[in-house]
């Protein structure tokens, strides 16, 4: 298998971390080698955050060099415009249309873009934008946005459902599970 | 049976290799990107670890327990090094009992951080041996190594690390804790731990001879690999850097160093040899560069094509080198950036806003305070590194006199880690030395920035047992500073009157500001409500800096909205708006 290379892009707090476990615990599973990286610290209070997952045969390095990456997973649309220009010629961008004002926005210093999806199309890769905020209330809890992003990805990569269905069970805490599994197939679903 | 693996990030890998290499004791300062490694060592219940109050106190507890017999472990971020540099410098010339460790986490790029100095420097100027893995699993193996190296030759290891190795995760085979043969116990050895004049005149020749032996040691240790391939390009790589050029160039020869202090000389001879061009890839300093020049090699490339500032990729490295670039679209260009701000409810907020109104000068210090300096806030005007507010401020102040003017006065500005940290001495030496400044003291119970760890005046020890909260305005009263004054950060006018006071004050004036972290303590209130009709769309409320608040706008109409989900209920926006248009939700 060749190197699969995931970048997730969003704000601090909304799950990022966890969807990248859940890449990383199911790319192990399938006897791959894994790397992943990110940087904490200053982003924790409410900055962009981003991850990086890549999965294959032999990973050397942790990160994803602009152009190369095959998924870009956006968790808010801002955060996934700025991480276009990552993705790989014939990549897929999956993200959720939410919108999160950053605090130069919500200060009144700059202005948030009115035409973020038409940005992000006219890059002309193959784009999925989701209402991962409304998915996420359909399963139960609006926090729960990261796994339904998850669920959409999976649909892309050659390994099998019940492989992500039963490492959510592994890392979420088990209140937290069926309405987990829920956002999953909610995500799953709304690409196909 | 198959082993064991998991997936750790470095930090992670090196908490597991020292408890398994038998470490008893760990100390340490938080500080990105090293916080992690204590964070997993209070984990493993065989080690006793322990948050110190700062690197220099770490590094000296761990010296401590190593004389003793014990292995040790001390971890801090690059810049901790310079605050244990005095411990460090002449336990080179102690030496150890029990093996002795001490990361170093740099931050290339400076993700975290107020410098990007390359640690390899302290190596060779303590004259020690340096230690550096390129994954997680060499993080965990090399700590055994190094632990082994440090007995056999006598001298604490310096195990450097980057944010990328600390900080990425990958695929580790674990083994079990094995306990070192070694007895802790206490056997006085004057000559070799009491460095007077005469005794350290006895050790630093053996630290000349220890050196020595080490760069005859790093010419056959499996911490430098050689990797032969194509030899029409040889280069020779360390940590992360490794991991980009494997990734950038696959067939081309490699010399990896693991023990990048001291250089194994004749190995790179005789890598160099069978190269047609030997390039040296290293983030940081020409480090290796300079030295591999000095024995006389020829270094085809090295700090021409790879800058010290900075961070090093695959696809940078593959471009310098191979002259292959990637048909990259241009980033979108113009959007709003989102750096990390005050959290909704912070109790810094109320306090930046009157400083910012007051218009002094603002001397600052390292912690999520620091963020008062960024716009709209824009608050802090000096910033340099722990503990540096309160002295800098006194300087300041002795220069420049008595002045009216409030943009001629210094407010110095700590939180409560950085004051116990080194800000302590600082204010001791202002009421010693008879200053004027005004001393403000964000004691929000925990040490923010790097995650909210506990400290010597959280009321917990790392690993969550009952301790003292020190009690900060007793501690300054027995300095002998008299005006200890209290606010209440949340009301504002509470800040500016006694703020004002302070500052007219003919004598150093200490304000403390007792208020619990909002995000570590996880304190919420109801969220306030914008009146659409009193509001006039002003933006006063949006220079407080809080996220929770946005302009919205219908057809002519503009007006302030707050998110409820984000909203933590602490008024201090409502207390800037002139027409009462924010309340608390009926």
């Amino acid at each position: 298998m060749e190197t699969t290379n995931i970048l997730l892009a969003g704000v601090g707090g909304q799950g990022v971390l966890l969807a990248s476990q859940i890449f990383t615990s199911v790319a192990i599973e399938a006897k791959l080698d894994v790397k992943q990286s990110e940087v904490h610290g200053m982003s924790q209070r409410g900055g962009s955050v981003t991850s990086h997952v890549r999965f294959g045969e032999r990973v050397y390095s942790p990160t994803i060099d602009p152009g190369e990456a095959d998924f870009l997973i956006g968790f808010e649309r801002l955060e996934t415009l700025r991480n276009m220009h990552c993705l790989k010629a014939g990549g897929k961008v999956i993200y959720n249309s939410m919108r999160i004002n950053p605090g130069t926005v919500a200060s009144g210093a700059a202005e948030y873009p009115a035409d973020v999806p038409e940005q992000i199309l006219a890059f002309g890769e193959q784009t999925f934008m989701i209402d991962g905020l409304g998915l996420a209330e359909q399963a139960g809890n609006a926090r729960s946005s990261n796994v339904v992003m998850v669920g959409a990805v999976s649909s892309f990569l050659p390994l099998p459902e019940s492989l992500w269905e039963e490492k959510i069970k592994e890392i979420l805490p088990a209140k937290l599970v069926d309405l987990n599994l829920k956002a999953f197939h909610l995500g799953r679903a709304a690409v196909k | 049976m198959s082993a064991k693996k998991a997936i750790l990030s470095g930090n992670e890998a090196i908490a597991r290799g020292v408890w398994e290499a038998g470490v008893k004791l760990a100390a340490a300062y938080p500080g990105t990107p090293s916080t992690e490694i204590l964070e997993n060592v209070k984990n493993y219940t065989d080690i006793y670890s322990e948050w110190a109050p700062n690197e220099k106190v770490a590094l000296e507890v761990g010296i401590g327990a190593s004389i003793a017999g014990a292995r040790t472990l001390v971890t801090m971020k690059h810049v901790g090094i310079n605050v244990a540099a005095d411990p460090l410098f002449t336990l080179s010339y102690t030496g150890v009992n029990g093996g002795l460790i001490l990361v170093s986490a740099d931050d290339p790029a400076m993700h975290s951080s107020q410098n990007e100095q390359d640690n390899r420097n302290y190596g060779k100027s303590a004259k020690i041996p340096v230690v550096e893995a390129s994954d997680s699993q060499e993080c965990k193996d090399f700590v055994a190594i190094a632990l082994d190296i440090s007995e056999k030759f006598d001298t604490p290891v310096l195990y450097r690390t980057t944010t990328r190795t600390s900080h990425s995760k990958s695929i580790v085979t674990l083994k079990e804790r094995k306990e070192q043969p070694g007895k802790v116990e206490l056997v006085k050895d004057m000559p070799k731990y009491t460095m007077l004049p005469v005794s350290a005149k006895k050790r630093h020749p053996l630290v000349e001879e220890r050196i020595l032996k080490l760069k005859e040691f790093a010419e056959t240790t499996e911490l430098n690999r050689v990797e032969m391939a194509d030899t029409k390009i040889g280069i020779i790589t360390n940590g992360i850097s490794y991991q980009y050029v494997k990734e950038a160039l696959p067939n081309a020869s490699v010399l990896k160093l693991g023990l990048t202090y001291p250089l194994p000389e004749n190995k790179i001879k005789d890598f160099a040899a069978q190269v047609d061009q030997l390039l040296v890839v290293e983030e940081g300093d020409a480090f290796f560069e300079d030295q591999i020049k000095v024995m006389g090699v020829k270094v085809a490339h090295g700090k021409d094509l790879f800058p010290m500032t900075g961070e090093l990729s695959a696809a940078f490295i593959k471009a310098q080198v191979a002259g292959v670039t990637l048909d990259l679209k241009d980033a979108a260009a113009d959007l709003p950036g989102r750096p990390p701000a005050f959290c909704p409810g912070c109790s810094h907020r109320g306090i930046f806003t009157i400083l910012k109104k007051l218009k002094v000068f603002v001397s600052g210090d390292i912690g999520c305070y620091t963020l008062g300096a960024l716009p709209p806030m824009g608050a802090m005007h000096a910033c340099v590194c722990m503990g540096a507010s309160i002295s800098m401020g006194h300087g300041m102040d002795k220069v420049i006199g008595k002045s009216d003017d409030y943009s001629q006065k210094v407010v110095s500005v700590i939180g409560d880690s950085t004051f116990f940290h080194s800000g302590m001495t600082s204010l001791l030496n202002c009421i010693y030395n008879k200053s004027t400044s005004v001393a403000m003291i964000l004691d929000n119970r925990t040490t923010g920035m790097t995650g909210g760890q506990e400290n010597p005046g959280s009321g917990k020890t790392l690993g969550g047992e009952d301790a003292i909260a020190a009690d900060i305005p007793a501690l300054v009263k027995s300095f002998g500073i008299k005006n200890v004054v209290k606010i209440n950060p949340y009301d504002l006018k509470d800040v500016e009157d006694k703020m004002r006071a302070a500052l007219d004050s003919d004598e150093m004036t200490v304000v403390v500001v007792e208020a619990p972290c909002v995000l570590r303590y996880r304190i919420s209130h109801p969220a306030w409500v914008v009146d659409r009709d009193k509001c006039t769309g002003c933006k006063q409320c949006l220079k407080v800096s809080c996220n929770a608040l946005s302009l919205e706008e219908e057809g002519d109409d503009k007006f302030v909205v707050i998110d409820p989900n984000m909203c933590a209920g602490c008024g201090v926006c409502a207390q800037v708006c002139k027409f009462d248009a924010i309340g608390e939700a009926k």
